[in-house]
């Protein structure tokens, strides 16, 4: 069984949003929170940013403007996706459409949960950052087989990411399988340390 | 034994290695504690039912309901002001989770009910040396008792639930040494704010944060947590302060202690950093030239002390920050008039907290169109609160006096700050919206919040204590 599908190569054009510090509240305002399933919460992606109070679309917002299943890449500015850890946040982002996150900060358990939902955090340098800030309308090509992330002009970046995770999205790894998996070593910790229920 | 020196943070994690990190594999890391609640569990329960399985350790699992419960009492037909009717729903879900998987639910009903980070370490739930975990990001707080507390996601409370225990990776660690003495008037909450901007918005993304200096180990208890809690406002993991007396005499008598407490309480004074530990990064402030601070931007790292007012913006973000808020660069921040004042949260919700406020707001009035509400972190601290008369205190200069939630700190039960409301607020986020669409947050101590109600605008407390 598997969270998610497998992910190795795609291309796709980007979409920026510039701001630095997108936290949370923003990706989903909490008043959302009050769901019990994951299912449709592209929906109110960045809910407060892209509808007016009276439900209506604001028309220049990125989101508004581009065609989700031609734009999987979301380019945010520095620290992208600080704040709480909903995970509610990559829910909403994967289900909008996005397959990848890029920043030159990603918040430590945004990342996190975007693994675990087949949304792959990109951390880039200042440099390649302004590359996609300067040409919005680019199309990449990630390759996590390679970790590499090629610009339109030709600039290949490689990537860091953690290997586990890595083999996860590759192969499609279940995450909750594998560690459920380590219960005999959990068993024999248990009863070392006297923590034994 | 190995003779190489430890960090605090070191010792505890390697207690906890269930098997250890290869460069391929994350360490599995076994959790001491798992705390719940009701938004950030349903879909975890879910996992585990679609999977055949049951919480494999719910005498270390805990719930609790905080973050949607309205914090109006119910009415004579006893139904409750739920905001939305999904609200209710999620409360219920997480009723029948915790009775089906045999977990304990701090309900309504319970005298322990609360806002989690203020419940566990109130029943003693929350030990040094623990590994601590929560569907929240502020999990940071239990740090204050020398345990690994971090925040996680719902996928991973589901690992936790099924196994009580999670792959991770070892953080880097650094330490944050806090000099010198507090003036007079300066919290613990004033500190943290201070070293957020320091470290800036981010600048501990990465990092396990340790506390420490003689600022550090002069805090109560209370001011130690709200140190801890704003961690994650760096960006941290998590953030730990080592063990002392004072922690030792604070979770005494609690419920949840071990029986033998002298001898745990021997065990807790052991842990803390070796001399010549080395981190990976360190950071030494100057605690006698903090000023009580409130932010006035959008993340918590855009703040200062009170008394130099707004700053000029200096770059792009700021120029927004102020735009959004209505502030303009060297105004006093006198200029700007305050609509609500909001006291609570896993920050500032305790009982000391709520007399620093209470102190302040003795036998004085709420400023003519100001709305200030004040919500107790628990039940307990709610029932002290009143045996000491501080809801009378409240009530008395114009405030409303609820039960026990998150309330308007995450604004997702209905106390919302209207759009375009300037909030001082004692909580730990001041993003855009936060406390409401279109709300404008001030995040201040609970003496900073309740001088700002009496004066109507935000103001340094120190000119508003009193003697007692």
């Amino acid at each position: 069984m598997s969270n998610q599908e497998p992910i190795n190569t795609f291309s796709s054009r980007i979409a920026v949003l510039p701001e630095a510090n997108i936290d949370t509240d923003q990706i989903i305002p909490a008043r959302f929170l009050t769901t019990t399933t994951k299912a449709g919460l592209g929906d109110v992606a960045f809910n407060d940013w892209r509808y007016n109070a009276d439900g209506s679309k604001k028309a220049d917002f990125i989101l508004n403007t581009i065609d989700a299943s031609e734009h999987r890449v979301l380019v945010g500015g520095d620290n992208f996706g600080c704040g709480s850890s909903r995970e509610h946040a990559p829910w909403a982002l994967t289900d909008f459409g996005f397959k990848a996150v890029i920043s030159t900060n990603i918040a430590d358990i945004f990342k996190s949960n975007s693994l675990k939902n087949g949304l792959l955090p990109i951390v880039v340098t200042p440099e390649i950052h302004e590359k996609l800030l300067k040409n919005p309308q680019q199309r990449v090509t990630i390759d996590l087989e390679a970790n590499s992330l090629t610009l339109e002009d030709g600039t290949v970046f490689t990537f860091a990411i953690e290997a586990f995770a890595r083999q996860c999205l590759l192969e499609g790894v279940d995450a909750m399988g594998w560690i459920l998996n380590r219960l005999p070593s959990i068993e024999s910790y248990e009863q070392k340390t006297g923590k034994a229920a | 034994m190995s003779s190489t020196p430890k960090s605090l943070f070191e010792k505890v994690w390697e207690r906890h290695i269930v098997e250890d990190e290869s460069a391929d594999r994350p360490a599995v890391l076994y959790i001491d504690l798992h705390l719940v609640h009701e938004v950030t569990s349903p879909q975890a329960f879910s996992e585990l039912e679609a999977r055949g399985l049951k919480v494999r350790r719910p005498d270390r699992t805990f719930a609790t309901l905080d973050h949607s419960i309205p914090t109006l009492g119910p009415d004579a037909e006893g139904n409750r002001p739920y905001f939305t009717p999904q609200a209710k729903a999620q409360v219920e879900t997480l009723e029948r989770n915790t009775a089906a998987h045999g977990v304990k639910l701090f309900g309504w009903g319970s005298e322990n009910r609360g806002v989690v980070h203020v419940i566990g370490p109130e029943m003693g739930l929350t030990q040094p040396g623990y590994t601590v975990v929560c569907g929240d990001s502020h999990t940071s707080t239990h740090g204050a008792f020398g345990c690994i507390a971090f925040g996680i996601g719902t996928s991973e409370v589901g690992h936790v639930l099924a196994t009580q225990c999670l792959a991770q990776r070892k953080p880097k660690t650094m330490r944050i040494t806090v000099n010198g003495e507090l003036k007079p008037g300066v919290s613990g909450k004033d500190v943290a704010l201070a070293i957020i901007q320091r470290l800036g918005f981010g600048g501990g993304t990465g990092y396990a944060l340790e506390y420490t200096g003689p600022v550090i180990e002069a805090l109560d208890m209370e001011g130690r947590m709200t140190v801890c809690n704003l961690s994650i406002e760096a960006g941290a993991r998590c953030g730990m302060i080592a063990p002392d007396q004072k922690t030792v005499e604070w979770l005494r008598g609690r419920a949840y202690v071990p029986a033998d407490y002298d001898a745990a309480a021997a065990e807790w004074l052991k842990l803390k950093t070796d001399d010549g530990a080395v981190f990976d990064d360190e950071i030494v402030i100057d605690g006698s030239v903090i000023e009580p601070m409130a932010t006035w931007g959008t993340t918590p790292d855009q703040g200062g002390a009170i008394s130099k007012g707004v700053p000029v913006a200096s770059n792009e973000n700021e120029v927004k920050a102020l735009n959004y808020m209505g502030l303009h660069g060297g105004d006093s921040r006198s200029v700007a008039k305050v609509d609500v004042v909001f006291i609570g949260s896993c920050t500032n919700g305790r009982l000391a907290d709520l007399r620093a406020a209470a102190d302040i707001l003795r036998g004085r009035k709420v400023a003519e169109g100001v709305r200030m509400l004040v919500v107790p972190g628990s039940e307990q601290v709610r029932i002290d609160a009143v045996a000491e008369g501080l809801d009378k205190v409240f009530t008395d200069a114009g405030a409303e006096w609820r039960l026990p939630g998150c309330s308007m700190c995450i604004a997702m039960n209905g106390d919302f700050v209207a759009p375009g409301q300037l909030a001082v607020s004692t909580s730990n986020r001041n993003f855009e919206g936060r406390q409401g669409p279109g709300s404008r947050t001030v995040l201040a101590s609970p003496a900073t919040a309740a001088a700002s109600a009496i004066a109507g605008h935000v103001v340094d407390p120190r000119d508003y204590l009193q003697s007692a």
